[in-house]
């Protein structure tokens, strides 16, 4: 193992706990983002120049920026008063450690790992690129249907629930709420229909 | 120790990590956040057997984490507007007193 392989491997870790274990939320996110772009640098240490830098680009650039809006948008960014962590945490701990125990006795125990390093193999864009257009092309199509079918989801889920819609959510102000909202909800619903149709 | 086994290591110990966070973390985004690490965990598995498997030239190692990336961001996405919309009904995001499947 080569020493920038165990340094970042030691930061990455270390970042992963911090993320896992700190208070404030937004300390936890911005940990997240050391511990991914850890990993991107794993992945050039391991020779997958494409994969780190598509992790940078997905994992920092996005993922952990969605993050940040779920914290912020949700109001959890101050440090919470009472306890972080649920009632049965500690049957948590153990069984993660278990986990670990068992993964790395499986790693240090197995026969079957290749010892010799072989010469960094050649994965260029271009060999990236005709892969995915002849061997892996039905799995782009369907990663490309998941990724349409997955935003349109989170937008809907997202989008604010309309008053009236929902009579059970508005506790005792019905008549206040349907007099106040319901027309121009209904004129700008009805018209975002007309401009869909068309 | 071999450059494999290291690799197979540092990811088991993530995946710990990220076990450990999500179920013993009482907001909901945290959880999230240690499955995005137990799913980097295995991507990081994928890529060291590529670089170190037999056939790397295959490329098959790569294509899986790229493709497990495009999930992953699918599945945060999805996974966050749900936080959202958890929140905008309960208004919190503790795990534990969302405890109502009809509210």
């Amino acid at each position: 193992m080569s020493l920038p392989f165990v340094i970042i491997a030691i930061v990455t870790l270390f970042a992963a706990a911090a993320a896992m274990s700190l208070r404030n939320l937004v300390h936890c996110a911005l940990s997240l983002v050391v511990a991914l772009a850890g990993l991107a640098a794993l992945y050039l240490t391991l020779d997958a120049q494409f994969v780190g830098f598509a992790q940078i680009l997905v994992y920092v650039g996005a993922v952990a920026i969605l993050i940040v809006f779920a914290v912020l948008l949700t109001r959890s960014d101050a440090t919470p008063n009472q306890t972080i962590l649920s009632p049965g945490w500690g049957i948590g701990i153990v069984v993660s450690a278990v986990v670990f125990a068992t993964l790395g006795w499986a790693t240090l125990n197995s026969t079957g790992l290749s010892k010799e390093t072989p010469p960094a193999p050649i994965a260029t864009v271009k060999n990236i690129g005709d892969l995915l257009m002849t061997q892996y092309v039905l799995p782009l199509e369907v990663i490309g249907l998941l990724l349409t079918a997955a935003m349109i989801g989170a937008v809907i889920i997202a989008m604010k629930e309309e008053p009236f819609s929902n009579p059970s959510r508005s506790r005792g102000n019905e008549a206040h709420l349907s007099t106040k909202l319901e027309p121009p909800h209904v004129g700008s619903y009805g018209s975002d229909k007309e401009g869909g149709r068309s | 120790m071999t450059p494999l086994q290291g690799c197979l290591l540092v990811s088991a110990l993530l995946f710990a990590i990220g076990l450990a966070g999500a179920v013993t973390r009482r907001n909901a985004i945290l959880a999230l956040v240690g499955i995005e690490l137990m799913l980097n965990a295995a991507n990081l598995n994928f890529i060291a057997f590529w670089r170190y498997g037999p056939n790397p030239e295959a490329l098959s190692g790569m294509m899986v984490v790229i493709f497990s990336i495009a999930i992953a961001a699918a599945e945060a996405a999805v996974g966050l507007a749900l936080i959202i919309a958890i929140y905008r009904h309960y208004r919190t995001v503790n795990l534990d007193e969302i405890k109502n499947l009809k509210g």
